[in-house]
């Protein structure tokens, strides 16, 4: 079900009229005095669509979602969802709950009653209150600790604690601001893992913010990377790797070699190398995946590919897999993984001129 | 075991150093308390023979009660006022932004600077002018105006250390600006605002040049004190000099109790002694 609507949402991705859209974000510009942070931001998010904002500190991620919950109010633009006007709505209107970066609890009450606070504000019956509270604390596996201040329980279970509080008031929209930074290497895997399963079960959309690429790409439906303020690419984690559109794009999500050529007449130039490629003359980048690059172990390259020589100056062992740096004739290095350890020395290299993806340029912005 | 040892004899004249300081702040405290008890009165150490007496004709005195209760009355009512401007005050300070803020943190702060006597003079001016009666009243609106200061720069240290991300957990959650200031701000600055209370309460207690300037018939425990002092030093005095320690002992041991039950931490109610040592010294 999840995956239908998110492709669904993610072919229809200029339409704003989607019917499968929850939150529509149009046009979010937001700026603090003369510095901008948001620039002509449009988003849309489908019903329990997994959803990762990505960008490095400072892209300006947090302050969309600051938008989303109400915290901060665009500069220009409008938020909806269900087809209603989010963004003239106060926070404590809008049917969208938040876990916090530092999560955020109240430390003069119990994990019980953070849990139950935004049920209490709304006026609930007394016993509907308990049995939620009950399932969402069952939910995060926290019952054993209802009864314990904040400060008594470990990162972690504040993590979940939090997500209990929010996830109990049933909102149509969760928003995660970097939840998993605080926790240590193993927790935070772990809690990946839960968060995801936990979005399915509940059914949700979830707009989750991280610096983390890594965590982006095991988790979201989609990932829209943000740079400097504006979106760079909004795709589903497969085809941003496969198919970066940004030369930003393809160095932020995993490991890439950035190939600056000149194409004339149909033939790319880079170095020693030549490809024909479908492009208009001028320069071009080209985005290559370093297991895209393969070893010709004996005899010729395979037919189609493009053969290359270079000399391994580099080797790092990355468990599974490890990545080589080998410096070509012409000057250029590149990263190529390989499955096991490479001899020093020249070696001879292939790769298959398709798998070279044309990039946009990613210009210099503030 | 070794260890301790060794860092206990690198220090010997940091330990006299301490014992020092510490006798010379606490002896004359504990001289006072003896003579309490002294059959024969001031004077005559060590004492001979020790007598309840003084305690007797203490509770028999009414004229030291009547000031006690006056000085309770001040102390409470100026509280109320103290608090009731200088919270709002310290939340305009931490929240809001307008022109001039600057000008008013120096102004609603000044009065903690101020000498008690320049303080003491305006306001009998001031009351001179507006041809009000002195009275306990007067003192109580004297007091009430020159501790605005310390409640605001209490809770407003509180609000500094405030986690504002709880209040948008709050309004997130559904709570309005008005329950997510009662529910979450006031119970965040319960410590601040009782400490400043606290606080209040016994620079009230033992206030004396504001209380000088603006003292009508009716004298507070300070005044009388200090009035009869000018007939020579009494036992009794020293009597109620040792009751008044006994409850400001109590007092802080009840906040200290309160502040590590709220706070699980021994540090936070050093801080407050230091604060209120401040203030002492200040003023």
């Amino acid at each position: 079900m999840s995956s239908i609507t998110t492709s669904a949402t993610a072919s229809a991705l200029d339409s704003p009229r989607d019917p499968a859209s929850l939150l529509s974000i149009r046009s979010i510009a937001k700026s603090f005095g003369s510095h901008t942070v948001l620039r002509n931001i449009s988003l849309e998010i489908g019903q329990a669509e997994f959803l990762t904002v990505l960008g490095e500190s400072g892209s300006g991620k947090t302050t969309l979602l600051r938008i989303v919950a109400g915290f901060e109010n665009a500069t220009s633009g409008e938020v909806w969802m269900h087809g209603q006007r989010l963004d003239r709505q106060p926070p404590y209107k809008r049917r969208v709950n938040t876990v916090f970066q530092n999560y955020a609890l109240f430390p003069h009450l119990t994990v019980e009653e953070n849990v139950a606070y935004g049920l209490r504000v709304a006026k609930h019956p007394a016993d509907e209150i308990r049995t939620r509270v009950h399932e969402a604390l069952a939910k995060v596996k926290m019952t054993a600790h209802a009864k314990k201040k904040p400060a008594k329980i470990s990162g972690g279970q504040q993590q979940r604690v939090a997500l209990a509080r929010a996830l109990v008031n049933r909102p149509q929209l969760l928003l995660l601001d970097e939840p998993l930074s605080a926790l240590d290497a193993n927790l935070r895997r772990q809690m990946q893992v839960e968060l995801k399963s936990l979005q399915r079960e509940v059914g949700i959309a979830f707009v989750f913010v991280t610096h983390d690429q890594e965590e982006a790409m095991v988790m979201s439906d989609r990932i829209a990377l943000l740079r400097s303020g504006e979106l760079e690419q909004v795709a589903s984690p497969r085809e941003i790797y496969s198919r970066p559109a940004t030369a930003y794009a393809a160095q932020f999500i995993g490991h890439t070699n950035l190939l600056k050529a000149l194409v004339r007449g149909g033939i790319a130039q880079c170095g020693s190398l030549s490809w024909p490629v479908d492009l208009p003359d001028g320069s071009a980048f080209f985005s290559l995946r370093p297991e895209s690059l393969r070893v010709i172990i004996a005899g010729s390259p395979s037919p189609g590919s493009l053969p290359l020589q270079g000399r391994v100056v580099h080797q790092a062992f990355h468990g599974a897999t490890q990545l080589a740096r080998v410096e070509c004739s012409g000057g250029f290095e590149l990263t190529l993984r390989t499955a096991r350890e490479l001899n020093d020395g020249i070696i001879a290299l292939e790769f298959s001129p398709p798998d070279a993806i044309p990039v946009r340029e990613s210009p210099e912005r503030l | 075991m070794t260890s301790r040892s060794s860092s206990n004899s690198r220090s010997p004249w940091l330990l006299a150093h301490a014992f020092l300081v510490f006798g010379f702040l606490y002896l004359p405290i504990g001289v006072l308390i003896v003579y309490s008890f002294n059959g024969e009165g001031v004077g005559g150490f060590p004492p001979h023979h020790l007598t309840l007496d003084w305690y007797r004709t203490l509770f028999n005195d009414g004229a030291i009660w009547d000031s006690v209760i006056n000085s309770l009355e001040v102390a409470c009512a100026a509280m109320i006022i103290a608090l009731a401007f200088g919270v709002p005050a310290a939340l305009a300070l931490d929240r809001a932004q307008f022109p001039g803020k600057a000008l008013f943190r120096r102004l609603v702060l000044l009065p903690l600077i101020l000498p008690g006597i320049i303080t003491g003079l305006s306001l009998l001016m001031l009351f001179d002018l507006a041809h009000t009666k002195l009275s306990l009243l007067t003192i109580v609106l004297g007091h009430g105006t020159a501790l605005i200061s310390v409640a605001t720069t209490e809770v407003f240290a509180g609000l500094q250390k405030f986690d504002r991300a709880q209040e948008e957990a709050s309004l997130d959650l559904g709570a309005n600006y008005w329950q997510t200031f009662w529910r979450i701000t006031v119970p965040n600055l319960k410590l601040p605002i009782i400490g400043a209370a606290l606080l209040i309460f016994t620079l009230s207690m033992d206030e004396i040049a504001v209380s000088f300037f603006l003292i009508g018939r009716d004298n507070t425990l300070p005044l009388e004190i200090w009035g009869r002092l000018r007939r020579g030093i009494t036992p009794e005095i020293n009597a109620i000099s040792a009751i008044i320690f006994l409850f400001s002992l109590a007092a802080i041991v009840l906040w200290y109790r309160l502040r590590v039950k709220a706070e699980g931490s021994v540090e936070v109610g050093a801080e407050l002694l230091e604060t209120q040592e401040n203030y002492t010294l200040e003023r």
